[in-house]
């Protein structure tokens, strides 16, 4: 016995397509599906998995990512049952990859036309921490009714000056559906907007699927005089030299020593491979 | 100086190579077979298969053995397995009259038709060790219970009366409602949970809903958050036909015999405004003999038909939404273990924001 290509069989990949196809015609909207148990464990991006079975075909190409990097244990793995199952060819390479599964991360080189994106996603819902019943949400969602989130991001201007979300940035799509960008910090909410890319969205525990298509709006919600602005750095990566990408922090020693580096190590390593030295800074 | 966490492809292969040894465990002591763990072991393989939502022993067996004995785990691969399963059609409605009883008792009556049952079950055991089955040889002390039984036990036994039917031709209970679909049955592993659930969904989530999370579900319900006077109706044990009618066919066939536990709570209901005073019921079914499971998944059952019997909801184990949604342990399971993988982007953003509030603080202190 074995398995279809890319794991499911090709009338759950049709149900799944049917509810992709519907989550690009309503962006930002969440299409219930149904979720199939996977063989791998819940949180450890089931949804992602599943959308990237749904879509992919023989002649993709496809990355993997985890928290930006191609090598994390995780992203490792699920690149690994998509080469098994599939036998399409993988990359790390940012810009000759047709198809990317993300973790926490949307990569910093420039997406571009054709390609598609999927995110893992825990929690689709952006309303959630306001108010857990899935009933009363999908309500507000009908109703349009975010004013909730506003006053959310409101308190924290009261409390901090500022607004305290820091991931999972709620964003509106299409100026419609308030939407949750799966956790990824926001630094990469602008890469959202108007992005040539598909995205694609899969919640395999929570069984929802959304979707942004390529060059839809998607604007991160602020207020005239508090205006969305992104993480920075006030040091380039310590191996690159890269300015203004997102920075993980390596705690080196036991004497508050630090190093800041690219979180995608594709953007990182090419960089490095063209630097003249070649030699990290510090 | 840089330390690097490449390497994720060599150490997850290592890892397997080494939870492949840590299951086997010393070598010099005899490896489990199947037959012993299903065998011996039948319980942990009735809840497998119940949570798994599959009866099939030896898989259930094979499960067991491959998890190390975590029973979650075990769940989790065998519903991996069993998602993988072409759907050939729905069987008829069990027929639990006609079981073949091991186990029958009734709390509500002394004596009833067809008698109490006792059957195989720890509830008047002393809780004392038994060092005797520490030993190789304790099987001898055994005596064979089955091979005793009366040869006319092989002829098709009287149909057995339900206690709640009995209440029920007095109009003393709810009647039973008949579904929802007319035949149809939803299937929560195919289509996503919506609210409000249909009755079938319902009670296939608390079925494959987590035993621990169920009993102590139940168990509030006795101690006031949503209590709902529960009797123990009847709770039977033993083997139930199950049958198919394939549409070509015209009349139904037996496809298997399962043994299953059966549990109807009957509870206090005081009436409505459009509804009698009368008793109503919360039911339970599992594979095997996981009777506790049953019973706890009746109490749940009941709690959560509070608006359809029109009752104010008023604690978490009424709430459909709550307990629905958070029944099952391997969604749970994998959800609360996540936490275990990479956060560090989003924990780096969080860094960022907490040394600026921090140093904005600390700033405005000093003016």
């Amino acid at each position: 016995m074995s398995y279809n290509f890319a794991y499911l069989d090709e009338q759950t990949k049709r149900m799944i397509r049917r509810a992709i196809l519907k989550a690009v015609a309503v962006p930002g909207y969440q299409v219930p599906f149904g979720s199939r148990e996977m063989p791998l464990s819940y949180g450890w991006g089931t949804g992602g998995v599943q959308v990237t079975a749904s879509v992919i075909g023989p002649g993709d190409v496809l990355k993997v990512i985890d928290q930006g990097a191609d090598d994390t244990t995780n992203a490792v793995s699920i690149r690994h049952f998509f080469a098994r199952t599939t036998g399409v060819a993988t990359t790390t390479r940012t810009d000759q990859a047709t198809l990317i599964q993300t973790r926490h991360r949307i990569p910093e080189t420039p997406l571009r036309p054709g390609q598609i994106v999927v995110f893992q996603v825990p929690i689709p819902e952006a309303l959630r921490w306001l108010e857990p019943r899935e009933v009363e949400t999908r309500k507000m969602h009908a109703l349009e009714e975010y004013g909730v989130m506003y006053v959310r991001l409101y308190e924290d201007i009261t409390r901090h000056g500022r607004v305290a979300q820091t991931y999972e940035y709620p964003v509106i799509v299409n100026g419609r559906y308030l939407m949750r960008p799966s956790p990824i910090p926001k630094f990469d909410n602008p890469k959202l907007d108007r992005c040539p890319a598909l995205l694609l969205f899969g919640a395999g525990r929570e069984k929802r699927i959304y979707a942004v298509p390529p060059w839809t709006t998607v604007k991160s919600l602020d207020f005239d005089d508090h205006p969305f602005e992104v993480e920075h750095w006030d040091r380039p990566c310590g191996l690159c030299g890269a300015r203004g990408i997102f920075l993980d922090e390596l705690i080196v020693d036991d004497k508050g020593g630090r190093l800041f580096i690219c979180s995608d190590t594709d953007y990182c390593s090419r960089r490095q491979a063209v630097r003249p030295d070649g030699e990290a800074l510090s | 100086m840089y330390v690097a966490v490449k390497g994720g492809e060599r150490a997850i292969e290592n890892a397997h190579r080494l939870l492949a040894s840590e299951r086997r465990g010393d070598p010099e002591v005899p490896e489990l077979s199947l037959g012993q763990i299903e065998q011996q072991l039948a319980l942990a393989v009735d809840r497998v298969m119940t949570e798994g939502s599959l009866y099939d022993r030896e898989l259930a067996a094979l499960a067991v053995k491959q998890s190390r004995g975590d029973l979650i785990e075990a769940i989790f691969l065998l519903r991996a397995y069993r998602t993988t399963l072409p759907r050939l059609g729905t069987s008829l409605p069990l027929d639990t009259d006609r079981m073949v009883v091991e186990r029958r008792i009734s709390a509500i009556f002394k004596d009833l038709p067809g008698g109490q049952i006792l059957g195989p079950t720890f509830d008047y055991t002393h809780r004392l060790l038994d060092f005797e089955l520490a030993g190789a040889r304790a099987d001898v002390t055994i005596t064979p219970v089955r091979s005793e039984a009366p040869p006319e036990s092989t002829e098709i036994p009287e149909p057995l009366p339900r206690v709640v039917d009995l209440l029920d031709r007095e109009g003393l209970i709810e009647g039973e409602s008949s579904g929802d679909g007319g035949g149809h049955v939803d299937d929560l592993t195919r289509e996503p949970l919506t609210f409000p659930a249909s009755r079938d969904i319902r009670l296939q989530n608390l079925a494959r809903g987590d035993e621990g999370f169920l009993l102590a579900m139940g168990y509030a319900t006795q101690r006031g958050y949503g209590r709902n006077h529960p009797f123990a109706g009847e709770i039977r044990l033993g083997e139930v036909a199950v049958e198919m009618a394939p549409e070509e066919l015209g009349f139904a066939v037996e496809i298997a015999t399962i043994p299953i536990t059966e549990c109807q709570m009957v509870n206090q209901f005081k009436g409505s405004a459009t509804a009698p005073p009368q008793f109503t019921r919360g039911y339970g079914l599992v594979f095997g003999g996981a009777e506790r499971k049953a019973m706890a998944m009746a109490l749940v059952d009941r709690a959560l038909r509070c608006r359809e019997l029109g009752e104010e909801p008023a604690s978490p184990t009424q709430d459909e939404e709550f307990v629905l949604s958070h029944s099952d342990n391997v969604e749970a399971s994998g959800f609360v273990q996540h936490l275990k993988l990479p956060h560090y982007v989003d924990f780096q953003s969080e860094l960022v924001l907490v040394r600026d509030l921090r140093a904005g603080q600390s700033a405005r202190s000093s003016r």
